[in-house]
């Protein structure tokens, strides 16, 4: 297994290498230009000067190159300097990938986008898990009874309705109608008492369940379809037939061995976590990770995008590399070597 | 909740307020805008944004602003200089500013005029891409007679030589915080560019970059009751709709920005009564470019260029003035803009003493007039497929524009109007970043024009337009040869009308300059080189209970945030 780990994670240095490479030339073929969004009364020489002063003078291989650098070395010094409090090699004026937009370093920018996205579209994902393994046990086990109907039917729901009309929906509802929540994120807001503790619960209850709900009908229909795979087995018989409880056989015999799947699809699902929920975080202005991808990619920020899009690369490459390890773990039959 | 109680108790506090008492710095508590195109910089030099604009007029100060009539304020000066009073030599090629005395900046030191001249020094630094450096054109020098005195020299005659240190596109710098931000370096100083330290009315407390600012009151302001607002936050994020229902549905925001919302979801939203819409007209205008070149794709290279020779059937004169005969403004406006447009014929609509009358014959849509017009010229419909045609050619017109629902409601009302006059019309919309990206590669930029009309809303900064009636003279015809690089959108070319604005650049009295701008604005006009649409303002809402809001189209909308109170309508 260990070997198999080891073989894996050096696969994916030129995986991810490549990877970079055509982010790169992908955002540098985009025909968007970093001055398009200024007002018209900015003229083009101008507009000439301000890209010069951006860098987009320079060849690309040159850029790609300046890129890598700043990225796999620049910027991982920068975070030992950060976290030891020491000045390694050519801290003072060493070169960061920095927005054009903002003109600072985009990994300050993601750090500091990281608490509201890990908060919201975490919680939501961790409430998703939470409703759908109940949701899709009972489910499978009444097959076709109301409960199983009803699910059916939410899941449909979760699954068709895009977040940027059930997200409005609640606002409407829960905001305009009955002002209970805020509709409008508030990042700034430090949680030290209760009253603030009570005050993000409260910004955070409709995001969250805009999202869960996507959550939720995914994972539940999976725990559903797992659960029915295995109710179905000559060892579910067989433990009947040695007289154990039904709770026993269901929640123990059945239930762990429909999880492994279902495992395999939530860590699958975790590096979308991280790359933030883009419409949702626009809807409440959230503003976290996808709502700063989505800035970065309408005002041609392509340092920004270009750094955002491969660390996501790297967490999807990384938790596959995860799901197929944790596989291995949960079923003992399963082996690489 | 949270903000409810903040209205509460600032209800109570002016409830116990002695009547009549004069505000007190600070005493209206918090302050909530919100503007959902979140603010990336706080330095304008390296943005130009007008969102980072208003963000950062609320810390950075220009020497002199102008009011909502168009009028100049002065802000960080006693007067503003003329050549009746002195401050503007003779001959035109330089004025002097004296600052007021004992203005400070936030951080308690004295504002110099070494700190004016550095912000010259900083934009027009080489490798610093200022997005400002118009406002300095044909500056030569900037020099600091003694300590409250600057005196801006300029290369040629400027009969307006209100460009340096005017309105919102260039605020006086603390050359103390950005002494190592010059040129190439301008980046890096991250923290000057996320906290400036200004002389206005507030200062940072905290930046999160296209997110939300944190401001608190100047305590070094210099007057000492204003601003009367304690702190505020810079919310921004969301799309205008949702901007708009946080000001005048859920009451959450006092201040929203650039309502651009379908206007009859905007009205039903200010029907619930917490707030209102307020709009303000500068010289926008939402205009159609006439290509007067070949664009077709047998031109070759010399596609959309003088060279291609002129537009198959745009070159006749007839065919422009129907085009726009056949256009009902009023429609636009009210399906596209509502209280953000009016119906106008002119491509410069404002101030009002440069507004021409003589072109309002297009106020009224005439479908009858545009046909006989077209059926006089020979353009008919010979061989009955619908679309008029002459000598072989066929009245099909490819119209595009940038991807905005407006515009495509707009288009779509245009291309009906004109299939009542014989003429086809495909639509075509591109992303707004392609669009008015000058990438010289890409044929789809407003430059390139690979097309037969365009759609999109120019202005001028300020109230002289000076410049910009210098972008229809034929220097400015985009091409190979200049990198695509011009404003020419229609490739317009006239002696007579170049000539009158070297003219313009020689003269000063302003009756003089009224008139001879008012004949360009009509050469323009009557030669249907541009369609002008909509005259558009600036719509903004705010909370009933946020009393001073005087929005203002000619400078930032942020211009008197230190006069802004809280109060009951």
């Amino acid at each position: 297994m260990l070997n198999y780990t080891l073989r894996r994670l050096m696969f994916t240095v030129p995986v991810l290498l490549f990877i970079s490479f055509i982010i790169f030339i992908i955002l540098d073929m985009a025909p968007n230009d970093p001055t398009g969004n200024l007002p018209m009364t900015i003229p083009p020489d101008v507009r000439e000067k301000i890209r010069e002063s951006l860098g987009l003078g320079q060849p690309l291989p040159v850029r790609y190159f300046k890129w890598c650098v700043q990225f796999f070395i620049n910027e991982p010094l920068n975070i030992i300097d950060k976290m030891f409090d020491v000045c390694t090699w050519g801290c003072e004026d060493r070169l960061r990938v920095r927005s054009w937009a903002t003109r600072s370093p985009v990994v300050d920018l993601i750090v500091e986008r990281m608490p509201q996205t890990l908060w919201v579209v975490g919680m939501s994902y961790v409430v998703g898990i939470i409703l759908a393994v109940p949701i899709g046990v009972i489910s499978a086990y009444k097959q076709y009874s109301w409960f199983d109907q009803a699910g059916t039917f939410v899941s449909m729901v979760g699954f068709s309705v895009p977040s940027f009309f059930s997200g409005v929906l609640v606002i409407v509802i829960f905001s305009v109608q009955l002002g209970w929540f805020p509709s409008i994120y508030d990042t700034t807001l430090k949680v030290v008492d209760w009253d603030t503790f009570m005050m993000q619960i409260r910004q955070m209850v409709m995001p969250v369940m805009v999202l869960a709900l996507q959550t939720t009908a995914q994972i539940s229909r999976f725990m559903r379809a797992s659960m029915l795979d295995n109710l179905n087995m000559d060892y579910v018989r067989t433990a009947r037939a040695k007289g154990m409880k039904e709770t026993t056989v269901l929640l123990v015999h059945v239930l762990r061995n429909s999880l492994i799947p279902v495992v395999t699809v939530i860590a699958l699902g975790i590096p979308a976590i991280f790359g933030g929920a883009i419409i949702t975080e626009a809807v409440f202005k959230v503003n976290g990770i996808g709502q700063l991808l989505i800035i970065g990619i309408q005002g041609a920020d392509i340092p920004l995008v270009q750094t955002l899009t491969f660390i996501f690369a790297v967490l999807i490459v990384m938790f596959n590399l995860i799901a197929d390890i944790l596989y291995g773990i949960l079923d003992p039959r399963i082996r690489y070597d | 909740m949270k903000l409810k109680t903040l209205l509460l108790g600032a209800a109570a506090a002016v409830a116990m307020a002695p009547l009549a008492a004069q505000a007190e710095r600070g005493s209206d508590g918090q302050l909530n805008i919100i503007y959902w195109q979140a603010v990336s910089i706080l330095n304008p030099y390296l943005s130009g944004g007008s969102k980072d604009r208003d963000a950062s007029a609320l810390i950075i100060e220009p020497l002199v602003r102008y009011d909502p009539t168009g009028a100049m304020v002065p802000y960080l000066v006693d007067t503003i200089p003329t050549v009746a009073n002195g401050g503007i030599s003779e001959d035109l090629t330089s004025i002097t500013w004296t600052l007021s005395e004992g203005i400070l900046w936030s951080d308690g030191t004295a504002l110099t005029a070494a700190d004016v001249v550095f912000t010259a020094q900083y934009c027009m630094a080489e490798d610093g891409g200022c997005a400002s450096a118009t406002a300095f054109a044909d500056v030569e020098n900037v020099e600091a007679i003694d300590d409250r005195t600057v005196k801006v020299t300029f290369s040629k005659p400027k009969p307006f030589p209100y460009g340096p240190f005017v309105g919102n596109a260039s605020p006086i710098i603390q050359a103390a915080q950005f002494a190592d931000c010059l040129g190439a370096a301008a980046p890096n100083c991250t923290d000057a560019n996320f906290g400036p330290i200004g002389t206005g009315p507030f200062m940072v407390s905290e930046f999160r970059a296209n997110d939300t600012i944190s401001y608190v009151a100047n305590p070094n302001f210099r007057d000492s009751a204003k601003p009367a607002f304690a702190s505020v936050t810079f919310k921004g994020g969301g799309d205008a709709a949702a901007a708009a229902r946080a000001v005048l549905e859920t009451g959450e925001f006092d201040y929203a920005w650039n309502m651009q919302v379908d206007p009859e979801v905007l009205s039903n939203m200010e029907a619930a009564g917490k707030g209102r819409v307020v709009s303000a007209f500068g010289t926008m205008v939402e205009r159609m470019l006439v290509n007067l070149t070949d664009s077709t794709a047998a031109a070759g290279d010399a596609r959309s260029t003088p060279e291609a020779g002129g537009h198959p059937y745009l070159a006749d004169p007839a065919v422009r003035r129907a085009l726009s005969m056949a256009i009902d403004r009023a429609t636009l406006v009210e399906v596209g803009y509502g209280a953000a447009g009016k119906e106008t014929c002119n491509v410069v609509p404002a101030p009002a003493i440069y507004a021409s009358t003589a072109n309002d014959w297009c106020l009224t849509q005439d479908i009858a007039g545009a046909n006989a017009l077209l059926d006089s010229a020979g353009w008919v419909d010979s061989n009955g497929d619908g679309i008029r045609d002459k000598d072989g050619v066929e009245l099909s017109i490819l119209y595009q524009t940038s991807t905005n629902a407006v515009r495509q409601d707009t288009q779509a009302l245009v291309k009906q109007w004109w299939g009542e006059i014989g003429v086809e019309t495909e639509l075509r919309n591109i992303d707004a970043a392609v669009f008015f990206g000058s990438d010289p590669a890409s044929p789809d930029t407003y430059q390139k024009f690979y097309a037969d009309i365009e759609m999109y809303t120019n202005w001028f900064d300020g109230t002289d337009p000076e410049t910009y009636m210098n972008s229809w003279t034929c220097g400015q015809i985009p091409g190979p040869d200049n990198g695509w690089q011009g404003n020419n959108m229609p490739r317009y070319c006239n002696a007579d009308y170049d000539a009158l604005v070297v003219k313009l650049s020689s003269t000063s009295a302003l009756d003089e300059r009224a008139a001879i701008i008012q004949t360009l604005n009509n050469m323009l006009m009557e030669a249907g080189a541009i369609i002008p649409l909509v005259h558009r303002g600036a719509v903004s809402a705010h909370a009933n209970t946020l009393l001073g809001v005087d929005l203002n189209a000619w400078d930032s909308e942020m211009w008197n945030i230190a006069d802004w109170t809280r109060g009951d309508m």
